[in-house]
């Protein structure tokens, strides 16, 4: 049987105050370090992409990632659920940092490919890893189409229907 | 009140009220070393003197860093370097220092390892020590980000999505310590109080619990041996000192340690002054840039070893990612020497040139500890990759194999 004295008593009671004081504060420590709401809320960005060049990369920034975006030529072949149609043609939408651990890869215009200068991951145009460390493709950020403006950080149908056949991932 | 005599001097005032006679001789005076060692137990005392260099450099640079993404950059290369008188000098002593510092740990982790300074009751002493090696390697890597170049913003980034491996909860993690989606100010800023303040007071911590972890298993010696520490020190303070197998700390052993110290700040003011450009990376002199990484990125030398172990395992194997290979052996190699003591099965504390079967194990790891090295710095590509992948698998096969060696050791030699 435990000690039953008052002394016990108070022993246990200022135990159990402190242990929820305690946790208390462990989950303010932890909430200090989340992200301010100023980041959360700071999350869209928009490209017109009517006026690219086809097989030449463009870079947009968004949340502080470099987001690439590929317009296909005629010739390049489209890879099922990695690529979506605005208009006549195909883009790669695609976070731009290596899945390895997230160096940005460099686009080689000639071989249509990607090349991670840090640990030699490759991708293709459409960002499937075929070679190197690189565990899976490049990720693919939420976009919503707005006619031939892209909006990055809302999920929109053509979203859904890739995230659909890539598995739910 | 407890009743006190008018003192007679300024020393027995003290004394009186603090016990400073006994405190003096329990710390130095009647704290006993063994005599029959070398230059190699003079580490201890360097890393103490290092650390307080770096702590005092350190002070000096806070006075004009700023911890601001806008800021840090200019503060460091302008404010400091150009502007503020001798700015130059204390950022050169506290680059030069964090690098040899490092340097210093590993001839002092191997110190131990060779004359086998961890087993036998000496476990705690050894498990301090690479605690203070964690904490060194997190002051080292939170420091790095502080001028925030491109490689303190790449290196903080590859670190940190390292975390991003661990199951489930990974991705979340990665923004948790960041503070952002990606390496910004609100990392640098907590990086910088990591830095600055609690990773110094828990390293201080901890080498307060080092030095307490010595005093009951005492210093080893250059030949293993056992003996009474109490009888020897009868005998020194009988006046008997040539028959004593120890010597007191201070003055004796400290002063011994002073002469390998001079010797040491010689080597480590000549890199300050004239070589500092070795612990002050060019690439590190671009400022920061979230959208263009670095061609090549690799880390300090000092942890080239672990990053090359990271990085070995570029393919999958049976099912399992590179990536995940990768941070596995990078977890393990990070941990595995906190159990050194309880994998290696011999009872015999020796130095390893002793011991029939551990020279070999212990000449292969430095070995290869060198090749991972070399491999560490160089772009992984080609036969490097390969190089690295086989000086990787070494490295965990090495220690696998440790009981194993170590039992068939204590066979061998019948439990001497």
């Amino acid at each position: 049987m435990m000690d039953e004295s008052r002394r016990g008593f108070i022993g246990k009671a200022f135990g159990a105050v402190a242990a929820v004081g305690g946790i208390a504060s462990l989950i303010a420590m932890k909430k200090t370090w989340d992200p301010l709401p100023s980041v959360m809320s700071a999350g869209f960005t928009t490209v017109d992409v009517s006026g690219l060049e086809a097989n030449k990369l463009e870079i947009a920034v968004w949340r502080g990632k470099p987001v690439f975006i590929l317009k296909y030529t005629e010739d390049m072949k489209p890879t099922d659920g990695r690529n979506v149609k605005i208009g006549d043609h195909y883009f790669s939408v695609m976070i731009g940092l290596c899945t390895h651990l997230g160096c940005i890869p460099a686009y080689r215009a000639d071989q249509h490919d990607f090349k991670c200068a840090c640990h030699g991951g490759e991708f293709t145009d459409a960002g499937v890893h075929k070679f190197g460390p690189p565990p899976r493709p490049l990720d693919i950020p939420p976009f919503k189409l707005d006619g031939v403006t892209l909006v990055l950080g809302e999920e929109g149908p053509e979203y859904k229907a890739m995230m659909a056949k890539a598995g739910g991932a | 009140m407890a009743e006190f005599k008018k003192a007679d001097s300024m020393l027995e005032w003290f004394d009186q009220r603090l016990g400073v006679v006994n405190f003096v001789k329990v710390m130095m005076t009647e704290y006993w070393i063994p005599k029959n060692i070398n230059f190699l137990w003079a580490m201890g005392v360097l890393l103490t003197v290092l650390f307080t260099f770096l702590v005092v450099s350190g002070i000096f640079l806070l006075m004009y860093y700023k911890p601001d993404v806008n800021m840090a950059f200019d503060s460091v290369n302008y404010t400091i370097m150009q502007e503020v008188a001798y700015g130059w000098l204390f950022r050169h002593i506290h680059a030069v220092g964090a690098s040899i510092v490092f340097l210093v740990i590993y001839i002092h982790m191997f110190t131990g390892i060779y004359y086998g300074s961890y087993k036998k009751g000496r476990e705690m002493i050894w498990v301090s020590g690479m605690l203070l090696f964690v904490l060194f390697s997190a002051e080292g890597f939170s420091g790095y980000m502080l001028p925030w170049g491109q490689m303190s913003y790449w290196a903080a980034y590859v670190i940190t999505e390292i975390f991003g491996g661990i199951p489930f909860i990974g991705d979340e993690l990665v923004v948790w310590i960041r503070g952002n989606f990606y390496v910004s100010d609100s990392t640098l800023t907590r990086f910088f109080m990591l830095h600055v303040l609690l990773l110094p007071l828990a390293i201080i911590g901890a080498i307060v619990f080092h030095f307490y972890a010595l005093r009951f298993p005492h210093v080893n010696n250059e030949e293993g041996e056992f003996f009474d520490f109490d009888e020897e020190a009868e005998k020194y303070l009988a006046g008997n000192k040539k028959g004593s197998k120890v010597v007191p700390f201070w003055p004796v052993f400290l002063s011994k340690d002073f002469f390998v110290l001079g010797f040491f700040m010689l080597f480590f003011f000549y890199l300050v002054f004239f070589h500092y450009n070795f612990a002050m990376d060019p690439v590190n002199f671009d400022k920061a840039d979230g959208l263009k990484t670095p061609a090549h990125i690799y880390p300090e030398w000092y942890f080239l070893w672990s990053y090359e172990v990271l990085r070995g395992f570029f393919f999958e194997i049976a099912g399992i990612s590179g990536k995940s290979l990768g941070l596995i052996a990078f977890a393990i190699a990070n941990a595995i020497f906190f159990v050194l003591p309880w994998l290696d099965r011999s009872p015999m504390v020796k130095p390893a040139n002793q011991r029939p079967y551990f020279k070999y194990w212990f000449w292969f790891l430095m070995v290869d500890l060198i090749v991972l090295t070399v491999y560490g710095k160089l772009p992984p590509t080609g036969a490097n990759a390969w190089v690295g992948f086989a000086s990787s698998m070494t490295f965990l096969v090495l220690f696998a194999a440790l009981p194993f060696i170590t039992k068939a050791e204590a066979k061998k030699v019948g439990g001497k």
